[in-house]
C-alpha cells in the first residue's frame, strides 16, 4: 500500500508502540510497520505481564483458587470468580441455593457496568479528549465500588462469588444502596450521550474506523460488544442462559457497521440493558439461604468440566480437568480479550497512526487477562 | 448543524458548576468505609487460638507461619503466629476458615513501612489490639461459650475504639 501519487519513494519502517506506552492498556507492544502515516502491517507482541496463573491455580485447593481469578480480569473481578465456581459446580455437582444465583446476577450486571464505564473513558482518554469524560465515568464506577465494598470488603479483588453461592450474604443497606443507584445510572447514561455521542470530532474520529467485518468477526472468534457491534445477535446471556437470566427481560443491543463507533454505541446500549437486569434481579430476589453447605477443601470426582459465560468482554469460559484430588489437574481459561486481539491486523491495517490507539481501545482488552 | 454537539457538552460541563463536588479531600476529610473492609490489619485473639494452623492451611500463598508447643493433653501453645503481609493478598480465606473465631482483618489500610522485614507482623503485634479490631467474617455455626460479644471495633487510623453496629 505503498502511497501511489507520491513521485517520492518512501521505505517502510518499523516502529515499537509500547511496551511501555501510555495508551497501551498496560504492558502491549505493538510493532507497526508504517509507510509515512499509514500503517501497512502490525504484530501485536504481548507476554510482559505473564504470571502462570493456569499453573498457580493447579497447585491451589478449588477455593484457594478464587482469589487468583479476580487478578486476571482485574476490572471485572466479579465475573472471573462467577465464572470460576461455575466449573467448580459443575465438576463437582453442587447446588447453588436461588437467592445465590439472583446475587450473582446483581454483581455480574454491576461488573458489566462498571467495566463499560472504564473502557468507555478511556476510550475517550486516547482519542484526545484527556481526562474530563473518564472522570464523568468514573463518578459511577466509585458507586458501584462503594456497592461492592459494602457486600464483599473489597473494592477491586472481590473474592464474593463463591463454589456453591456467595461467601456471605448481602448486608441490610445494600438493598436501597442499589436501588438508589439504578434509579440514578439511566440519568448518568443520558448525560454521557449528550456529553459525548454528538459531538463532531469523536464522529469523526470513529465512524468507518477500524472496520470488522461479519465473517471476520465469526472467524477470529470474536466475541462480547466487539462482536456483535459487527452485527451478530451473539450473547450467552440468550443463546445458552446460566443462572437465572432467562427469567429476565432484556435486549441485546447489535450494531450494524462493526466500526469502533457501534463499538462504543453498543457498550453504552449495555449499560442501560444492564440496569434493567439489576431491577428485575432486586425486585425478584428471594429469601433464603446464599450458600450451600460446603466443606473447605472441595474434592471433586475425576472428569472434566466447561462452563462459560458473557463477561463485559466477551466469553470467560473455565475448563477444569480433575483427577479426583483436592486441586485441579488441569485449569485453562478462554480469555476474551486475548481472542478479540487476534482481530486487531485486520482492523488496523490502512489506517493512520493516530486512529491506531483508537481501534485498539476500542476492542477494550485488560492485559492481565490476555498474559493471564 | 456542525459543532452543536460540542456546543451541547460543554453545556454538560457548565452544569457542574451549580452542582455540588463528588471528590473528597482524603488525608484531611475521613473516607467512610464498609464495616466489612478487609484491611490488613490483622489482629488475633490469643485465648480462643488453639493453633490448629487451619488458617495456613486456607492461605493460597502460605504467608502465615505457625509453630506450637505441644502442653500435653491434646492441648498446644502458640509459639509463633507470623503473617507475612507483604505478599498476603487480602482474600480474607483465613478469616473465614478459623473454626475458633480467632482472626480477624481490621478495616485498617494506612499501614506503610521503610523495610521488607517490618512487613512481617508477629504474635505480638497481633494480639491484645485492645478490642478487636476487624469485622470481616462469617457467621458461626454454632456459639461458642464463654465468647464475650463484639461491642466495639478498633479503628487503627483514629487509634480509637468506636462502638460497632
Amino acid at each position: 500500500m505503498v502511497a501511489q501519487d507520491s513521485a517520492i519513494k518512501t521505505q517502510p519502517i518499523v516502529i515499537n508502540m509500547g511496551p511501555q506506552h501510555p495508551s497501551t492498556h498496560g504492558v502491549f507492544r505493538l510493532r507497526l510497520v508504517l509507510d509515512g502515516e499509514t500503517v501497512i502491517d502490525v504484530e501485536p507482541v504481548f507476554g510482559y505481564l505473564h504470571r502462570s496463573k493456569e499453573k498457580l491455580e493447579e497447585e491451589r485447593t478449588y477455593l484457594q483458587t478464587l482469589p487468583i481469578t479476580d487478578r486476571m480480569d482485574y476490572l471485572s473481578s466479579m465475573t472471573n470468580n462467577l465464572g470460576c465456581s461455575m466449573a467448580i459446580e459443575k465438576l463437582a455437582n453442587i447446588p447453588v441455593p436461588e437467592r445465590a444465583q439472583y446475587l450473582r446476577v446483581i454483581m455480574a450486571e454491576l461488573t458489566r457496568i462498571s467495566s463499560h464505564c472504564f473502557a468507555q473513558g478511556m476510550q475517550l482518554q486516547e482519542m484526545g479528549a484527556w481526562a474530563t469524560p473518564l472522570m464523568y465515568f468514573i463518578r459511577e464506577r466509585e458507586k458501584i465500588i462503594d456497592l461492592f465494598e459494602m457486600v464483599s470488603g473489597a473494592r477491586l479483588t472481590f473474592n464474593y462469588i463463591r463454589p456453591g453461592g456467595v461467601s456471605q450474604d448481602i448486608p441490610p443497606e445494600f438493598i436501597p444502596a442499589c436501588y438508589k443507584f439504578i434509579d440514578e445510572m439511566p440519568g448518568y447514561i443520558d448525560e454521557y450521550e449528550q456529553l459525548l455521542v454528538q459531538n463532531e470530532i469523536l464522529r469523526s474520529r470513529t465512524m468507518g474506523v477500524g472496520v470488522l467485518p461479519r465473517d471476520l468477526a465469526i472467524n477470529s472468534g470474536a466475541s462480547g460488544p466487539v462482536l456483535r457491534a459487527s452485527g451478530i445477535n451473539w450473547d450467552l446471556r440468550k443463546q445458552d442462559p446460566y443462572l437465572v437470566y432467562d427469567r429476565f427481560d432484556f435486549d441485546v443491543p447489535v450494531g450494524q457497521h462493526g466500526d469502533t463507533y457501534d463499538r462504543f454505541m453498543v457498550r453504552m446500549y449495555e449499560m442501560r440493558e444492564s440496569v434493567k437486569i439489576v431491577r428485575q434481579a432486586l425486585d425478584q430476589l428471594p429469601p433464603g439461604p446464599v450458600t450451600a453447605n460446603l466443606p473447605i477443601v472441595i474434592i471433586p470426582p475425576p472428569g472434566d468440566a466447561y462452563a462459560h459465560i458473557e463477561t463485559a468482554r466477551g466469553t470467560l469460559g473455565f475448563y477444569m480437568v480433575s483427577d479426583g484430588g483436592a486441586n485441579p489437574w488441569r485449569f485453562h481459561v478462554r480469555a476474551p480479550s486475548l481472542i478479540n486481539l487476534t482481530a486487531l491486523r485486520e482492523m488496523i491495517i490502512g489506517h493512520k497512526v493516530a486512529d491506531t490507539v483508537v481501534i485498539f481501545g476500542s476492542i477494550d482488552i485488560v492485559l492481565g487477562e490476555v498474559d493471564r | 448543524m456542525y459543532g452543536l454537539g460540542i456546543v451541547k457538552g460543554m453545556y454538560t460541563t457548565l452544569m457542574h458548576l451549580v452542582r455540588p463536588p463528588f471528590t473528597r479531600q482524603y488525608p484531611e476529610e475521613p473516607v467512610p468505609i464498609s464495616q466489612r473492609f478487609r484491611g490488613y490489619d490483622f489482629a488475633w485473639v490469643e485465648e480462643r487460638c488453639t493453633g490448629c494452623a487451619t488458617c495456613a492451611k486456607a492461605c493460597p500463598h502460605g504467608v502465615i507461619d505457625i509453630i506450637t508447643e505441644s502442653l500435653g493433653d491434646n492441648r498446644y501453645a502458640v509459639e509463633r503466629f507470623d503473617i507475612d503481609i507483604g505478599l498476603c493478598m487480602v482474600c480474607g480465606l483465613c478469616v473465614e476458615a478459623c473454626p475458633y473465631d480467632a482472626l480477624f482483618m481490621g478495616i485498617g489500610f494506612e499501614l506503610s513501612s521503610d523495610r521488607r522485614w517490618d512487613l512481617v507482623v508477629h504474635k505480638e503485634d497481633i494480639a491484645n489490639r485492645g478490642k478487636f479490631s476487624a469485622y470481616y467474617r462469617t457467621p458461626l455455626k454454632e456459639k461458642i461459650a464463654d465468647r464475650e460479644e463484639i461491642t466495639e471495633i478498633y479503628n487503627p487510623s483514629t487509634g480509637q475504639n468506636t462502638p460497632h453496629a
